[in-house]
C-alpha cells in the first residue's frame, strides 16, 4: 500500500508532465479526439485507485497510455457498429490500429512524435487562431474547459461549444493527424509557435484573477517549445521561442514580493533568477543566430538575454536592447513592439524622449485597451514629477488591466502620484 | 478517402473583363488541374453567370414562388466547381491550390468535405 498522498502526488506529477503524451499515444489507436480524452481520462481515474494497491509504477506514462490504449481498444471493439458511421481521423500509419494487440508505451527518449502529431493537428491553419489556442491548451496542456476558459477569458459554454466544433472540423474536413512533410513545414510551422508562444504569454501574465502566473499553461508552453526543439533544432525560431520562454520563466521567482505584491524588473532580486535555464536559454540563442540568423523569436530572446546578463538594472545596455527592437520591428512590426521600443528609448535617453515616442501611439486603435501603453505612459510622467497627468494614466491603465495582482501595483503608483497633488 | 467541394468564387465583372488570352490562359489551367488530379475529380462544371440563376425558397407552405437571381447579392459570386476525391484536407488544399483562379487577385477556392454516407 502506498500513502494516499503519496499517490495523489505522483497521479498529479504524471498529469502535468504526461498528460498530452497519454491523450496523443491514445489517439493514433483510436482515431477519434473525443474517445482519446475519455480513455486518457479514464486511466488517470484508475491510476488513483491501483497505484494505492500496487504501488506508483517506474514509468507512470508507460503504465497510462497502455491502459488508456487498451480501454480505446476495447470501447472500439465494443461500439464498431455504432462507431462504423464516424469519420475516423486520417492517420500516416493507418496499420496501427485496434487489430494489434501489441502494447506499445510511450519510449523514454527520443522524438515524441505522437505528441507532435497532436500539435500540428490542433494548430492546423484550416481551423481559426482561437480554436487552435483553445485545443492547444485543452489536448496538449491539459487543462480542463472551464481552466481554459477562465485562462482566455471566455465564457465556458462558449468555450466549450469553440472545442466541440473545432474537433468536429478535424473529423468532418479530415485534418490529417500527422507531422506536416519537409515541404509544409517551413509554412505550418509559424502558426504552431504562435500558439505555443500565446498559452505562454497567456499563463505568464494571467489576463485575470487572483494568481499572476498559470503555472499549468507556462510548463505547458515549455515543454511543447522543447518538443518542437527536438524535432527542428536547426530551425532558429523554434530555438528562439524555446530561448525566450526559458529566459522569461527564469525570473518567475522573483515578480511577486514575499507579500504577494507586483516586483518589475527594476526592482527584481538578481540573484535569485534561475541561473540554470538563464544558461541553457544562453546557449540556445546563440546556437539560432549562428546557424539562423535572427527571426523574430531570436531578436525577442536577445533582448531577454540582455536583460539577464546586466547585474544590476543600472547596468542594462538599454542601447542594445533599443538596437535589438529596431531589428524586431523590421522582422516583425506591431504596435506592441513599437510600444516596447518607445519604452527601451525612453532609458536610454531619458522620461521626456520616451513620453515623445509613445505619443504616435496614443493613436494606435490595436492598443486602444491596453493596459501597458497607459502604464508605460504614466511611469514616464511619474519620472518626469508630472503627477496630475500620472494619475490620469495610472487611473486608464486600472481601467483596462483584469489581473488582480498588476491592480494592486498599480492602485498602488496611483496612490502616490495622488499622495504628491497634495 | 473523402469526397470535397471546391467551389470557386470570385468577382464577376473582373471575370468577363478577361481578355481572349486570359480566358485561353485559364483553360489551360484548368486542363493542367484536371490533369494532375486525374482521377481525384469527380464531376465539376463552369457556371453561367450569377445573372442567370433563379432562387427558390421553401415557406413551409403552398409551393414556392421562384426569384430572380441568386440567394447572395454580393461582389463575388460562385463561378464554377469540382467535385473530388482526396485521402484528407491536406491533400484535398494541395489540389485546390492548382486551381487557376487562385492566381487571379480576386479568385478564392472554397474546400467543404462532403457528408459521408451513413
Amino acid at each position: 500500500m502506498t500513502g494516499n498522498a503519496e499517490v495523489g502526488e505522483a497521479v498529479a506529477q504524471a498529469h502535468r508532465r504526461e498528460w498530452a503524451l497519454v491523450l496523443a499515444a491514445t489517439v493514433r489507436v483510436v482515431r477519434d479526439l473525443d474517445l482519446a480524452e475519455e480513455c486518457a481520462q479514464e486511466a488517470y481515474a484508475q491510476a488513483l485507485r491501483t497505484w494505492a494497491v500496487n504501488g506508483v509504477p517506474a514509468r507512470p506514462g508507460a503504465w497510462l497510455t497502455t491502459v488508456a490504449r487498451n480501454r480505446g481498444r476495447d470501447l472500439l471493439r465494443r461500439e464498431s457498429v455504432l462507431r462504423s458511421a464516424l469519420p475516423l481521423l486520417v492517420t500516416d500509419d493507418a496499420t496501427d490500429d485496434i487489430a494489434d494487440g501489441v502494447v506499445a508505451g510511450p519510449e523514454p527518449s527520443g522524438l515524441d512524435d505522437d505528441r507532435l502529431r497532436l500539435v500540428f493537428t490542433c494548430c492546423h491553419p484550416a481551423l481559426s487562431r482561437d480554436a487552435q489556442v483553445a485545443l492547444t491548451a485543452r489536448l496538449l496542456c491539459g487543462l480542463s474547459t472551464a481552466e481554459v476558459a477562465r485562462a482566455f477569458l471566455v465564457q465556458e459554454t462558449a468555450m466549450a461549444a469553440r472545442i466541440t466544433r473545432a474537433k468536429k472540423k478535424i473529423s468532418g474536413a479530415r485534418i490529417p493527424y500527422r507531422v506536416p512533410s519537409a515541404g509544409d513545414l517551413p509554412d505550418r510551422i509559424g502558426a504552431v509557435l504562435e500558439v505555443v508562444h500565446l498559452v505562454f504569454t497567456t499563463g505568464h501574465v494571467a489576463p485575470a484573477g487572483a494568481l499572476l502566473v498559470r503555472r499549468d499553461l507556462v510548463e505547458g508552453a515549455i515543454h511543447l517549445a522543447r518538443t518542437l526543439h527536438q524535432l527542428l533544432p536547426g530551425n532558429g525560431d523554434v530555438a528562439g521561442l524555446l530561448a525566450l520562454l526559458l529566459f522569461t520563466d527564469a525570473r518567475r521567482e522573483t515578480r511577486l514580493s514575499g507579500d504577494g505584491q507586483l516586483v518589475l524588473l527594476d526592482e527584481q532580486d538578481r540573484s535569485r533568477w534561475d541561473a540554470g535555464q538563464i544558461e541553457e536559454a544562453t546557449a540556445l540563442l546563440t546556437d539560432a543566430l549562428r546557424h539562423a540568423g535572427p527571426t523574430r523569436y531570436s531578436v525577442q530572446a536577445a533582448i531577454a538575454a540582455v536583460h539577464a546578463e546586466a547585474p544590476t538594472w543600472a547596468d542594462t545596455d538599454w542601447a542594445e536592447v533599443t538596437g535589438l527592437y529596431d531589428v524586431l520591428r523590421r522582422l516583425w512590426p506591431s504596435p506592441v513592439v513599437e510600444l516596447n521600443r518607445a519604452v527601451a528609448l525612453g532609458f536610454r535617453d531619458g522620461p521626456a524622449a520616451g513620453l515623445a515616442a509613445l505619443a504616435p501611439l496614443l493613436d494606435e486603435p490595436a492598443l486602444g485597451a491596453y493596459a501597458y501603453l497607459s502604464a508605460a505612459r504614466a511611469d514616464f510622467l511619474r519620472r518626469l514629477g508630472r503627477w496630475a497627468e500620472a494619475a490620469t494614466s495610472y487611473e486608464e491603465a486600472l481601467a483596462l488591466t483584469g489581473n488582480e495582482v498588476e491592480r494592486a501595483f498599480l492602485a498602488g503608483r496611483l496612490e502616490e502620484a495622488v499622495g504628491k497633488l497634495g | 478517402m473523402a469526397k470535397y467541394l471546391f467551389l470557386i468564387y470570385g468577382d464577376e465583372q473582373a471575370w468577363e473583363a478577361e481578355s481572349v488570352q486570359e480566358r485561353k490562359d485559364k483553360q489551360a489551367g484548368h486542363g493542367a488541374f484536371a490533369a494532375a488530379a486525374g482521377d481525384a475529380i469527380v464531376g465539376g462544371h463552369e457556371l453561367l453567370p450569377a445573372a442567370t440563376a433563379t432562387s427558390l425558397r421553401g415557406s413551409g407552405a403552398g409551393r414556392p414562388t421562384p426569384t430572380d437571381g441568386p440567394f447572395l447579392e454580393t461582389k463575388e459570386v460562385l463561378g464554377g466547381y469540382y467535385l473530388v476525391e482526396a485521402p484528407d484536407l491536406d491533400a484535398a488544399i494541395a489540389l485546390a491550390e492548382r486551381l487557376p483562379e487562385l492566381s487571379a487577385a480576386h479568385g478564392g477556392v472554397e474546400v467543404r468535405p462532403i457528408r459521408a454516407a451513413d
